[in-house]
């Protein structure tokens, strides 16, 4: 740990020296309004960029048949050509063929399916989920959804994958509360050191 | 010698115009036909285009196809085994996307670039803005996380071909950042693109501040669509996904934030993570390479990249017998740092089967590793199923069979 803290001293001093005066004075100063329709990366943790909005499961699943993620997704969020979101017990985490591997499944597109990577309930902090749909979906109309919307599909899916109860309301203050089951799988990237990835390996 | 396949479907299709011109042009004796009339004055004077008798094409990279199922372009694989030196023309620069992205159609005179977040001075600039600071040109590698030699592969395209080198001009990023002014514990940045998905990657901001540019130029014009016209961040040696096309936004922040890009690079084993981002020293021979053929007994040079994510390559060893015996190879001009170099080796075939492999060392003396090292480190078997974790930089052999044909030494 002390060498850990020693490194957080020598960054922090580094990022002071950075914060230094303009020297070039080139560029303009964004406008509150750009900055607001342009920031929607989430803080994983505190989740303070969320909008506000609300929604919750019961309206995340009729959405999640109107806003046509049913199509792709199937229409319980697993078995569709794009990635699993939901995987109910008992279902494959496989892909390939036999009966106990999902079929017909998009190559490359694995990712997505076999533990751990099963979307949904993997997130490590439910703004993630939020983030992803609201900037990458749905397919060829992304960026169409409402926060509204969005809370509401995050909502299903998190109820779907036993992580919330069904009439839980999510919003900008209860999403990043929701203590995610897979946080201890997700190990952040560590700070980047000019040199060789990884100490002993060949 | 050279057995490269043309392709016959590109051929028809790219060059059906310049064909049938020709077809009507008078054909010399000694085959060196005037062809002033097969060329548009668009050709000659416009918008040069490679000769209609070169027929080398990217094309989808194993696996997902290109286009898929949805219609989207996912990975497309450069033709490593047919390119002469360390750059990628742009026309063949690999390319590949996260989701599968169609290619954004963006009016640089639109287009801007936002800093901030942990800044003392958000600041916005237009392409005209970013072209007043001073410039750098650095030649760097982007390699695809995906860029995963298998058994399956046929050719150096197919096992290798998610990697090219380009000539990227633009500012450091330091620049900008310095200009914001960079506010205390802000420790990581995240980049974002304009297309469709707004992808977007954490990328930490002792390497934002390191290295990184942000390009408007590739290889002498400005950066093409595939690759993020008309701004695109350069993160040297990181893999591909960090390096943000259509670059809109970069918001300085206190943590790592699990963006778009990010989530796909959850792991749990920390070894396995730091073994995701930054790209490993590792090297191919591209001649001779799968699918090519040796004519005869007798010289040849085989020749190949080598590239490190870490730092310049310092040597390339190449081995004919199996990597029994190893011996140095030249490295071709100036070894630039996270960028391909050429090297080559002088090789008389005595018309028997072997086996060629190569491997690099880059300047932290770090030497690439073969498949058994990197299966020994995580304690498993070497079996046809064993998979490289974090980005493959193992060695990679070619077969020799006594009639000269090359095929893949994993198979």
């Amino acid at each position: 740990m002390a060498s850990h803290n020693l490194l957080f001293a020598v960054l922090i001093l580094g990022v002071s020296a950075w914060a230094e005066g303009p020297t070039y004075k080139i560029g303009r100063p964004p406008t509150a309004e750009e900055i607001k329709a342009q920031d929607i990366s989430i803080n994983p943790v505190t989740g303070k960029e969320l909008p506000p909005g609300h929604g919750t499961a019961a309206e995340g699943a009729k959405l999640f048949v109107t806003k046509a993620c049913a199509a792709c997704h199937g229409a319980n969020g697993y078995g569709g050509r794009a990635p699993t979101l939901i995987v109910p017990k008992g279902y494959p985490t496989k892909t390939g063929k036999g009966p106990e591997r999902i079929p017909n499944i998009m190559p490359g597109m694995e990712m997505g399916i076999e533990s751990p990577g099963l979307m949904a309930a993997h997130a490590p902090y439910a703004p993630v989920l939020w983030d992803f749909i609201n900037r990458g979906m749905p397919l060829n109309k992304e960026g169409s959804l409402t926060p509204d919307e969005v809370y509401s599909i995050t909502a299903f899916l998190l109820w779907k994958a036993d992580v919330i109860k069904e009439d839980e309301v999510m919003d900008q203050n209860t999403l990043p509360k929701v203590k995610m089951p897979h946080l201890d799988l997700a190990t952040e990237t560590p700070i980047w050191k000019k040199g060789p990835r990884l100490a002993n390996y060949p | 010698m050279n057995s490269k396949k043309p392709n016959r479907r590109g051929f028809l299709k790219g060059g059906a115009a310049i064909v049938g011109a020709a077809a009507g042009a008078a054909q010399s004796v000694r085959g060196q036909a005037p062809a002033i009339a097969a060329y548009s004055k668009k050709e000659l004077i416009g918008y040069g285009e490679r000769s209609h008798f070169v027929t080398s094409l990217r094309e989808p990279a194993p696996g997902r196809p290109s286009p898929d199922a949805f219609g989207l372009v996912f990975h497309v694989a450069t033709p490593l085994q047919d390119q002469t030196g360390f750059i990628t023309p742009s026309s063949l620069h690999y390319t590949a996307t996260h989701r599968g992205a169609f290619v954004p159609d963006i009016d640089p005179k639109e287009h801007r670039l936002m800093i901030h977040g942990m800044v003392d001075r958000p600041l916005v600039f237009t392409m005209d803005d970013l072209k007043r600071f001073p410039s750098v040109t650095r030649f760097h590698f982007i390699e695809c996380a995906g860029n995963n030699a298998r058994a399956s592969h046929k050719t150096v395209q197919q096992s290798h071909g998610l990697t090219s080198t380009a000539a990227w001009t633009g500012v450091p990023l330091s620049t900008l950042l310095k200009e914001a002014g960079v506010q205390s514990g802000a420790v990581w940045i995240v980049a974002e693109g304009a297309e469709e998905v707004k992808g977007a990657s954490s990328i930490p901001m002792t390497k934002a501040m390191d290295d990184c540019l942000v390009c408007y130029g590739m290889n002498g014009e400005p950066v093409r669509p595939q690759q993020g016209f008309p701004l695109r961040l350069m993160v040297p040696g990181y893999e591909g996904i960090f390096q943000v096309k259509y670059l809109r936004r970069i918001k300085v922040v206190d943590r790592y934030y699990w963006t778009y890009n990010d989530y796909g690079h959850r792991k749990t084993d920390p070894r396995e993570v730091a073994l995701g981002n930054q790209i490993g020293p590792k090297s191919v021979i591209t001649f001779p390479s799968g699918g090519q053929k040796l004519t005869s007994p007798g010289m040849y040079e085989i020749s190949g990249l080598a590239w490190s994510g870490a730092g310049a390559i310092r040597g390339v060893d190449v081995s004919t017998d199996g990597g029994k015996t190893w011996k140095a190879a030249v490295l071709k001009g100036v070894a630039y740092k996270m960028a391909h170099t050429q090297f080559g080796y002088e090789w008389n075939w005595d018309g028997k089967e072997c086996e060629l492999m190569s491997r690099c060392t880059d300047e932290w003396g770090t030497v690439q590793p073969t498949l058994a090292q990197i299966a020994k480190y995580w304690n498993e078997p070497l079996t046809k199923d064993f998979r490289v974790r974090g980005n493959n930089n193992a060695v990679h052999p070619w077969k020799i069979a006594s009639d000269g044909s090359v095929t893949n030494g994993l198979a």
